[in-house]
């Protein structure tokens, strides 16, 4: 049973799946991996409590830095690349990726606006306004 | 080739001396189609592939289920019904220990993926063996977190925001328990069958799994616990 036969070269890669290559490939990928994951975690554990950034930003530049280690981990761990054998896996990660964007920023809006609608106490003159 | 010698094909030399850092939009001219990647010209795809890609497709959803619950937790963030708000609760020198933990165990997945590459039969085990030691230590420390929080009275009874906040963060914590029993019996069946192709298979779906997993951290530690803290 050989390995070649199975990668199949030339054609579509399995997700995190890489061409074949020599086992240091593997580890430098990983090590750059994890550097740019630890300098991205850190930096957003700073930013918490960190004095330089504006106080409203704050949440902007952590919602930045996680995207950003989010792509680092795709990139590094999950070996995503823009690679012509990687076509189908970047497509369903998209598909996934607007479920998700949809979820979540459409729960937000809807449950925001529900919330603003509901939740303002109405004035006694309104009400009675409303009775007649 | 047999099983334990690792060389490297022309065919990636060719990839990497065309294209050293993947990009992926050179090699092939313009006009030419590129055979085989993605339009099924060339027949059914490899097992590894259908495989992989199953899985990737499985992730996906798992990813808009944890979704469904980041959507939950951001709605009910509010809702503490006069209890404890995310500023109360949140821990940052724990969460920074959680994910230093889960970000080294990732990696250490990674490096035995390359072993198992490289079928290095000793190296692929000392790394899974390492990586759920992380994962451990990941799962000990959240078990701590939660069991304190309940010393305190804080349970997710308490208030929407809680429920909210123990679903999402429970809900990871159980992944990072299936797959913990997932690599206990991937380690036992590596050191039974070896590296038969359909273990090497579900090697590849379990590296898949742990970083994903790790990714989803990586949305829960900002989400939750930092703009918890910053809030």
């Amino acid at each position: 049973m050989s390995q070649a036969d199975d990668y199949d070269h030339g054609r579509d890669l399995a997700p995190g799946d890489e061409p074949e290559e020599s086992a240091g490939h593997w580890v430098r990928n990983y090590l750059i991996g994890l550097g740019f994951a630890s300098v991205l975690t850190a930096a957003s554990f700073w930013a918490v409590g960190a004095q330089l950034i504006w106080g409203p930003a704050i949440p902007v530049a952590i919602i930045v830095l996680a995207i950003a280690q989010m792509g680092v981990h795709l990139v590094f761990f999950l070996h995503v690349t823009t690679g012509p054998d990687n076509t189908n896996n970047v497509l369903a990660l998209a598909f996934g990726l607007l479920v998700v964007f949809l979820l979540i920023a459409g729960s937000v809006w809807i449950m925001g606006h529900l919330n603003q609608r509901m939740m303002q106490p109405m004035p006694m003159s309104q009400m009675l306004d409303m009775q007649r | 080739m047999s099983d334990t010698t690792y060389t490297t094909s022309r065919e990636a030399l060719r990839r990497r001396q065309q294209d050293p850092h993947r990009v992926g939009h050179t090699g092939h001219p313009k006009n030419e189609p590129v055979p085989g990647t993605g339009q099924g010209a060339s027949g059914p795809a490899t097992k590894r592939i259908i495989v992989g890609y199953g899985f990737w497709v499985f992730l996906l959803s798992d990813i808009v289920i944890f979704s469904a619950f980041f959507a939950a937790y951001a709605v009910l963030q509010g809702q503490t019904a006069g209890g404890p708000g995310a500023r109360d609760i949140v821990e940052l020198p724990r969460t920074a220990w959680e994910t230093g933990a889960l970000l080294l165990s990732s990696f250490t997945c990674g490096l035995s993926f390359a072993a198992t590459n490289a079928r290095n039969k000793l190296w692929t085990q000392v790394f899974f063996v390492v990586t759920g030691l992380l994962g451990l230590v990941f799962l000990g420390l959240e078990l701590q977190e939660f069991l304190s929080l309940a010393a305190r009275g804080v349970t997710p009874q308490r208030s929407a925001f809680l429920s909210a906040f123990f679903a999402v963060v429970g809900l990871h914590g159980l992944h990072v328990t299936v797959g913990l029993l997932w690599l206990g019996t991937m380690v036992a069946q590596l050191q039974v069958k070896g590296f038969r192709r359909e273990i090497v298979h579900r090697i590849i779906c379990f590296n898949l799994f742990w970083h994903a997993l790790d990714i989803v951290w990586v949305g829960l530690f900002s989400v939750v616990y930092l703009l918890g803290a910053v809030r």
